[in-house]
């Protein structure tokens, strides 16, 4: 199934891009689609503390995902 | 009803005024106002601009969850939440709360709960420029 990946903060600069559409297995969890991107982006290895969120909303590592979801990599947040 | 928050992400200059006069009412006794400014310096290096980045439409929905928060827990009347986007300079303003109670200790309370857990779960994120290179603030653990 096809989801969207959005990179933000430093995410961005490492992978060069600001989002990218991703075909992925059928009820994979958010831990599993992370293993999947560590394997996929070796660069994100140094930054592997990013939480995620899905259609704007932070979930847990066992989150289910569905097809086009839009699934966000959020480093560490610095507002303020 | 009447709308007892204002949640803002802009790339204009922040308006303290504007936080004030909407949090401003009758029935209150006192405001409290959070105003962040961009220092000159980070651990002793001197910092020449910030360049506040958002994912805005999800940052909007922590800011009110945050301001919704604020009203349901302490006993405040109005608050406000507006945060800058963009390119900033030394004592330019990222970020202002402000929070209106009919007594003090509730303002102060719901202020420092909203500008910390705005720092925890709102996705914005800086990036530093010192004379010599730049840095993506807290990205490295």
């Amino acid at each position: 199934m096809k989801i969207t990946l959005l990179f933000f903060g430093i995410l961005k600069d490492i992978i060069g891009d600001t989002s990218k559409e991703l075909q992925v297995t059928e009820s994979i969890t958010v831990d599993g689609l992370k293993t999947h991107l560590l394997q996929k982006y070796k660069e994100l290895n140094n930054f592997s503390t990013f939480s995620i969120a899905v259609n704007e909303e932070y979930v847990t590592a066992n989150y289910i995902l569905n097809t086009n979801d839009v699934v966000a990599l959020i480093p560490p947040v610095s507002g303020g | 009803m009447q709308k007892n928050t204002s949640i803002k992400i802009t790339s204009k200059k922040l308006n303290i005024q504007e936080c004030y006069d909407f949090v401003q009412d009758v029935s209150c006794g006192g405001i409290a106002l959070f105003v962040g400014t961009v220092r000159n310096q980070t651990q002793d290096k001197a910092v020449t601009l910030l360049d506040f980045s958002t994912y805005q439409s999800m940052a909007i929905k922590e800011m009110q969850k945050i301001a919704d928060r604020a009203l349901t827990d302490f006993h405040i009347l109005k608050i406000a939440i507006h945060h800058a986007e963009g390119k900033l300079h030394i004592g330019d303003i990222p970020v202002i709360i402000a929070v209106s109670s009919p007594h003090r200790k509730a303002a102060f309370a719901a202020c420092q709960f909203a500008i910390d857990t705005l720092k925890e779960t709102v996705p914005i994120w800086k990036k530093e420029y010192f004379a010599d290179g730049e840095v993506w603030v807290n990205a490295h653990p």
